[in-house]
Formats: C-alpha cells, structure tokens, sequence
C-alpha cells in the first residue's frame, strides 16, 4: 500500500493553456496498491486534470512527441521517464516546445 | 558509449533506437566535468550539469556567428522576436553577449521587434469581447520585457501589413553588386575606432540605446490598431480556404513586415529565432509545398533574397529541447500565445503534419532532427539566386523556376472568373509566381481581398511586362551581331 503522495504537477510552455491556463497545480495523489510512478501520474492527470483535448497532451500512455517532462529540475530520460516512483513533495513540470518560438 | 540506448548503430545497421535510463532516483554525473549532478541529457546519451549546459550553449551562439562572419561589427541588427521560446532565448544570448569583457564582446548593435499576430487567430467575437482583452494583456506584458533589455524596440501588429509599399517585393539595391570589406579587416577596424575614442576622452557609445517605441507606420504605443483594420485582416485570413494557405500567408505578412520595420530604420540584418526543430520541420514542409528549390534560402543561416536586408538563422543549430530547458534553468522571460489554430481538430495544414511526423519519428529515433537538419546544411544557395537580375516571385522574391508550359497545368483548375475586371483576374497572377506562390495563391480568396500592395505591385509588373513586349522588336539583344534596322 503505497501512502498518499503530495506533488507540484507545473505547466509551461503553452501547455498550460489546456488546463484552463494555470501552471502550477498542488496535488495529492490517494493512496493506492502500486506505488506511484510516471505513467500512473499521466492517467491521473489525465482524469482529474485535464480539461479539454486530451490528444494534444498525451500519445497512448506517455505524453504527446514535443512535451518536455523535467522531475525534480532534470530530464526524466536520467530518471527513467515513465518508470520513476515518485516521492513526496516531488516537483514534475511539462513543458511543451511545440508552435514556435 | 551511451547507456541510455541500446546499441550504437554504425553504418549500415538500423539507426540507434533509444533505450530509457533504468529507474533510479540518484542523477548521474555530468559527462563533461564528472562533478556536478546532471540535469539535462543533451543528443543521444549526453548528460550535462546545469553549468556545463550554460556554457555548451552559449559558445554555441558565438560559434554561430563567429563561423558564419556576417554580422560586421557596428552593424544594426534587427532581432524578431515572437515571445516563444527560441527568440527569447536568442534575445538573451545576445544580451549576454554584448555584456561581456570588451576582447570577446558581441560587437553588432540590436533592436527588437514584436509582431503581434493575434488578427490571424480567429476566435469567437476575435474584434471585441474576451479575446481583446486577451490580445492587449499579451501586448502590455512583451512591451514590459522589451524595455527591460534597453535596446530601441518597436510594436507592430500584423494589420500594419496592410498599409505596406508595393517596394516592400521588390529586391533591395546592393547585397551582390558591391564587394563586401574582409571581415577580418572590418573587425580591426572597428576595434581601433574604439581604442581612438576612448583615447579622446569620449564614453563611448554603448549599443543599448533608450528604450523607445516606434511602429513602422510611425510611432503607435502599445495599443490596439482599429477595428476595422482587424476586420481587413480577418476577411484576409478566412478568405483562405486552407489551413495549409493560412499559415502560409501569415509568414508571408510577417515576413515583408519585418522587412520593412528593417528598411525604414536602418537594420541591415534580421535575426529570426527557429530552433533547429523548426528548421527540419520547415524543411521537410516547404519540400511538400513545392519549395524544393529554395530550401537553401529558406531554412540556411543566411538568406539574402531581398538584397539590401539579410535575413540570420543563428538558433538554427539548437534543439527545442536544448532552448526549453536553458530557459527554465536560467530564467528567461516568455509570452506564449496560442498559434494559428490551437485547437481546432477536424482539418490540420501541411506545417502541423509534418511537426507531427518528425516529432512523433524523434522519439523512437532520436537522431532524427539533426540528420533531417544536417542534410539541410549540405545545401548551398544556387548561383542564380544571387543574379539580381534575375525574374522574382511576387511573393516569396526567390527566383521565377517555372518555364511557360507548366502554365497550361494549372490552368484547367483556375476557376473561370469574370474577365470583366481584367488585371484583378486569378490569371493576372500566375505568371508572377513561382510554383509553390501558384499552390498557395490557387487556395486563397479571390484577388480583392488580398493585401493592397500585392495588387499594386501585381499590376505594375503586369504594365511593365507589357511594355516590354510592346516595345520590344526595338530593344537591342546582347547577342544579335548588328542592330537591327537602319
């Protein structure tokens, strides 16, 4: 039984646009059996906090080519992308690169 | 090597496919300085520390500009920035720059320029309501991050591309008619000026003028253009029938207003912010748009199709990834505003297919962009590009690649129209246009709704043309032996 995980979930780059345009989200994750990990977060999200247009966030059960995720300030690829357990008081951030610039 | 992928590819075998990291919570160490954590993975397996990133870019920049020698010092550079991320980071590589120690200072003088294009994204009640608000909040906070830099700024909105001179598509004087001074002898130079105003006891001019504002109709502030204008400009863009000719056209708008903001305050040069995603998606895209000729000018560093302006790609060599999180390392200031079309799902344009595609490729295949990017680089201008001589497209001024049968193809799918008002017909056009201009022309509304100075422009290439053939058994050749007639 995994205990109830507290995250800041921060959006940038113009994803925060699919959120009703608020960046920073306080969440707390319920306990559940499996330990929290990436992928379990992006179902989540998905449910709980996404508002419109689930596509233009997440391709299949990672997010959509051109989301950028940094776990704690670092590229998820040198924390394991989906596969990281998350921890208490964990900061993730999505940034999106995609439109421009 | 690396091991975050599975096997190095070498010729031969299928390209590197990546693997991810195994889980663990402890970052490894940096591969450049094995100190610090590591923060950012950089190309395939490299993982940099916060530090060693900073420095990878910024010597990336001025490897940029100090390989590529076209930028001479003095000179006035314009810099577009559209509040994204790629020009944003260029405004702050380019503020770090000038900054620094005078033997390795950035020696160019900047300007900025925000074009607001917030007319183009139609949106219920775009002239009034909710999204005005919107439009004026985004204009109020990027005037507040240009005067913060100090450098002299200027506002415009894309309804001032309605007001343009028809001179706006026609090449500037200069560029390949004068031989330009070495490089090498323009920098000693300019470094022994500035050692003899120093020695007379002048302060010396520092680039970073008062922060001024100025619109290239003449000084409008930061409010929003009339009504009737947005209106103009709507009419232009839903005219369009494809997504694919929106976006088209709305380069083509920002790009000739860029130009004319750099004429008419003396910019030399323009330096536009595409990342190197943006330019392999750019390059595939004008490829199926029918570019394939001017790939060169339209994805290089340096394009120099309207003669007296050039036009500099110096973030062309950076990954999207690379600029996002080098802005939320160190700070830099973004407005991000809603592209063409955020949201709308039923149609997409050519430009979205291909970001979709080589996207969706870069994550299996990581060495995707910089392979599309790197055969891009292998591309050089071709000789007759910079003939100035040489027949101009109306719209994109590269240069006239159709011969006179492919006319007859595309003339079954002109939509017959009244020849009444003879030079606002379709057919007036084609003539003027290279091949992807037809495409795209073919998909946009009828000729009246297009921007005045098009029409003008159109029309008086037209007169010319006809006054050439009328006048024409008089004109000398070059190769006729004797001039005809007595």
């Amino acid at each position: 039984m995994a205990a109830p995980v507290s995250l800041q979930v921060e959006f940038g780059g113009g994803a925060e646009l699919l959120f009703d345009g608020v960046k920073k989200h306080q969440v707390t994750l319920p306990s559940q059996p499996e330990p929290w990990d990436i992928r379990n977060l992006l179902k989540w999200i998905k449910q709980n906090l996404l508002k419109e247009r689930p596509e233009l966030f997440m391709q299949g059960e990672s997010v959509r080519p051109g989301i950028l995720v940094l776990i704690n300030d670092a590229d998820w690829e040198l924390m394991g992308e989906l596969d990281y357990k998350l921890q208490d008081q964990d900061n993730v951030l999505f940034i999106s690169t995609l439109h421009g610039g | 090597m690396c091991e975050a992928s599975g096997r190095c590819g070498g010729c031969g075998e299928a390209p590197v496919r990546r693997r991810a990291a195994p889980a663990c919570s402890r970052p490894r160490p940096c591969v450049k300085c094995g100190d610090g954590p590591a923060a950012v993975v950089i190309r395939i397996g490299d993982a940099f520390c916060r530090a060693c990133f900073r420095e990878y870019f910024v010597h990336k920049f001025r490897a940029m500009l100090g390989k590529n020698r076209v930028i001479f010092p003095g000179e006035k550079v314009l810099l577009a920035l559209s509040g994204g991320m790629a020009s944003s980071a260029m405004l702050r590589q380019v503020q770090e720059g000038l900054s620094r120690e005078t033997a390795k200072r950035l020696r160019f003088v900047p300007g900025l320029i925000y074009i607001d294009a917030a007319a183009a994204v139609p949106t219920e009640g775009a002239v009034c309501g909710q999204s005005l608000v919107q439009r004026e909040q985004t204009l109020t906070r990027m005037e507040a991050l240009l005067q913060e830099t100090g450098f002299p700024y200027y506002l415009a909105s894309l309804e001032q591309a309605l007001e343009l001179p028809g001179s706006i598509l026609r090449r500037g004087p200069g560029g390949d008619s004068e031989p330009s001074p070495s490089y090498k002898a323009a920098v000693e130079g300019f470094i022994q000026q500035q050692r003899q105003e120093e020695a007379n006891g002048d302060g010396g001019t520092s680039p970073a003028g008062l922060g001024t504002q100025d619109g290239p109709a003449g000084g409008s502030h930061a409010h929003l253009p009339a009504a009737a204008r947005t209106e103009e400009l709507l009419r232009l863009f839903d005219a369009a029938e494809t997504l694919t000719a929106k976006e088209e056209l709305l380069q083509m708008l920002r790009s000739h207003l860029l130009l004319h903001t750099a004429r008419t305050q003396g910019y030399t040069k323009v330096m536009t912010g595409e990342s190197c995603t943006r330019v392999a998606i750019k390059l595939l895209t004008n490829l199926a748009l029918g570019r394939g000729a001017f790939l060169a000018v339209d994805t290089g560093f340096v394009d120099s199709r309207h003669g007296d302006v050039t036009v500099v790609r110096p973030m062309r060599d950076y990954m999207a990834k690379e600029i996002a999180f080098y802005n939320h390392f160190f700070g830099v200031p973004t407005v991000i505003t809603p592209p063409l079309h955020a949201k709308r799902r039923e149609k997409t344009s050519i430009h979205r297919l291909m970001e979709n595609f080589l996207l969706g490729l870069q994550v299996d295949f990581p060495s995707t962009i910089s392979t599309v990017y790197r055969t891009g680089e292998k591309l050089s201008v071709a000789p007759a590009e910079s003939n100035g001589e040489l027949q101009r497209c109306l719209l994109c001024l590269c240069a006239l690649d159709i011969a006179g049968e492919e006319e007859l193809a595309l003339e079954p799918t002109l939509v017959k129209e009244d020849t009444g008002n003879g030079a606002e017909s379709r057919a007036a056009f084609i003539p003027l246009l290279c091949y992807s201009c037809r495409l795209t022309f073919k998909e946009m509304g009828p000729p009246a709704t297009l921007p005045p100075y098009v029409r003008t422009e159109a029309q008086r290439r037209n007169c010319r043309a006809l006054m050439k053939q009328q006048i024409q058994e008089f004109l000398l050749e070059d190769d006729e032996e004797e001039p005809g007639g007595s």
